[in-house]
């Protein structure tokens, strides 16, 4: 191994709401003081800070990182904000790793933080400048669009019905419901309760679409002999991969993401994983929208290329099934502060490999579980693996 | 569950909050005004909208027709060799059936986003546009489609001077 190995030794997070009170840093400071004290660490034993949010515009504040600092621990630290839209929360960790792999920092914090609400009265129209401003903006594009466009050439490309997709959703919405964090569980939502909710830009409807919302997410990260002092049950990173697409995306195969393809290869070389199917025991893709889970199971090679609506027909996805995926609830139904919602996933596999989810845990004392986040304007891939 | 909780709580606010006032906060307006250049190949390209062309690139090297234009081909990493004209013409690679605006304000009469792949660039280069003159359960993937243009005389050089594109 070229890297020092790199532990998750705690994790905390907020509630994820419509609307908090909490300011980004007090949201931020709640995160990290669970995540400090989930493994009696405190302000003074980290020794660096990785800090994810999303753009500016949500909080109308420019310098986001800063204006979050004090309430993530970075006060007089080496401190960096990173921002990958939508995969920021997977990535933020994957630098977290490299600050502790390359042996520069033993014990770094891993922050995301993601007030939506203050964009009013809805945080939708701040994604307008995610467009191209001079051929895209002038034709009034809101950000449902490109998930209606890459749902229908998913959908039509492989010949899966809205019926099918809406399993995702309504999985994902029950399974939230033993999440103490979340904004949108239902234990008794059905299909028919997702294809009869409002259609917003068809295909995609009211319930096929994880909510805005407010919250933080925070982890922590050790090198081994750091982390050995920490715990008796350290979860490992490893393996970590990223990559970005091209920026055209209407010059895309929307029908699959082979951005997730690349970043998963480059995770699973890394972690020693040839048969990912059999080695990954927990999936927790990224799913704002539900047909974006079959989408990145199949670009995490956990799928064929049009089948990974089978592991939600077989109940294979179940918590009891072969193949769990977002047993947290995942961003459709624990919520979507964007940021956070990536790094909610990574503290769900540290929970969830440690036997400490509660109503969520996974049975079977799974070995090894993999994150992925997905964003810019659909062309990043991030991908961890996390294993015991 | 470990011995300490790892879930914090927060207060979670409701919109009659805000209506009722029952919480103290600020709203304000951010203005903000840009002039954006149209830079090189995209210079070209709404030129060339104004003169009622879709315009492409191609990559000598990758052999590659790519639209919106580009002066860099991101595969190898090498300068576009020439712009080229392409038809106003293509087929729709995908659709949707908008019910919503930018800023989420609801709309009986629904707008149908494409991406249009158009004819003379490479397989799988699209734009991003409308569909119009249509019933909206009519569009299918698939589907022919031609440009429907601004009048000469009111076209400025932007993407508006399509005004959609409809079945052929
Ligand atoms: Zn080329």
């Amino acid at each position: 191994m070229k890297y020092r190995k790199v532990a998750v030794v705690g994790a905390g997070m907020t509630q994820f709401v419509r609307r908090a009170k909490e300011t980004p840093p007090e949201l931020a400071f709640k995160a990290v003081r669970a995540a400090l004290d989930s493994c009696d660490l405190t302000f003074a034993d980290i020794d660096a800070v990785c800090l994810g949010t999303a753009p500016d515009s949500f909080d109308g504040i420019h310098m986001n990182g800063e204006y979050l600092s004090n309430g993530a621990a970075a006060f007089r630290k080496p401190y960096m904000r990173s921002y990958v839209g939508g995969g920021t929360g997977v990535f933020v960790p994957i630098q977290g790793w490299y600050h502790v792999a390359s042996g520069l920092f033993d014990t770094v914090l891993v922050v995301a933080e993601e007030k939506m609400s203050s964009y009013y009265p809805h945080a939708q129209a701040a994604f307008l400048t995610i467009f191209d401003h001079t051929i895209e903006r002038p034709l009034k594009p809101n950000l449902l669009w490109i998930f209606a466009l890459e749902m229908n050439r998913y959908m039509t490309t492989y010949g899966i019905s809205k019926a099918d997709v809406a399993r995702v959703s309504v999985l994902h919405k029950r399974n939230a419901a033993d999440h103490p964090c979340a904004l949108l569980g239902d234990p008794h939502i059905t299909v028919e309760d997702v294809l009869q909710s409002e259609t917003l830009a068809w295909p995609v409807q009211r319930l096929d679409v994880s909510p805005v919302s407010d919250g933080a997410v925070a982890i922590i990260l050790a090198a081994e002999h750091v982390a050995r002092r920490i715990t008796d049950k350290p979860v490992w990173i490893e393996g970590v991969g990223w990559c970005l697409d091209t920026a055209y995306w209407t010059n895309r195969d929307l029908a699959y993401p082979r951005y997730v393809e690349v970043a998963a290869k480059m995770a699973y070389e890394m972690a020693g994983i040839k048969e990912p199917r059999k080695e990954i025991h927990i999936a927790e893709p990224y799913d704002p929208f539900d047909y974006k889970a079959l989408h990145h199971l199949e670009g995490l090679q956990l799928a064929e290329r049009g089948r990974a609506i089978e592991l939600y027909l077989n109940g294979d996805a179940e918590r009891t099934g072969n193949l769990p995926i977002c047993p947290s609830g995942g961003l459709l139904g624990v919520g979507n502060p964007i940021a956070a919602a990536g790094l909610m996933k990574v503290a769900e596999l540290f929970w969830q490999l440690r036997g400490e989810a509660g109503q969520r845990q996974v049975p079977g004392n799974p070995q090894r579980g993999i994150a992925q986040a997905w964003g810019d304007l659909m062309q990043v891939g991030t991908v961890i693996i996390l294993g015991r | 569950m470990s011995a300490k909780n790892p879930y914090a709580n927060v207060v979670s606010l409701s919109e009659e909050d805000f209506s009722a006032a029952r919480v103290l906060f600020r709203h304000d307006k951010l203005i903000a005004n840009y002039a954006w250049d149209s830079g090189i190949a995209i210079g070209y390209f709404l030129a060339g909208l104004k003169a009622g062309q879709i315009l492409g690139s191609y990559c000598a090297k990758c052999r590659k027709t790519v639209v919106p234009p580009r002066i860099v081909c991101e595969w190898c990493f090498r300068p576009m060799q020439r712009f080229v004209k392409l038809s106003d013409s293509g087929t729709v690679n995908t659709f949707s059936i908008c019910y919503v605006t930018w800023d989420v304000r609801r709309i009986s009469e629904p707008e149908i986003p494409a991406v249009i792949e158009i004819d003379g660039a490479s397989e799988g280069n699209g734009i991003l546009h409308k569909l119009g003159e249509i019933d909206p359960q009519e569009v299918h993937i698939g589907m022919r489609v031609q440009a429907v243009w601004k009048p000469p005389e009111e076209r400025c050089g932007s993407i508006t001077d399509i005004l959609y594109f409809r079945k052929v």
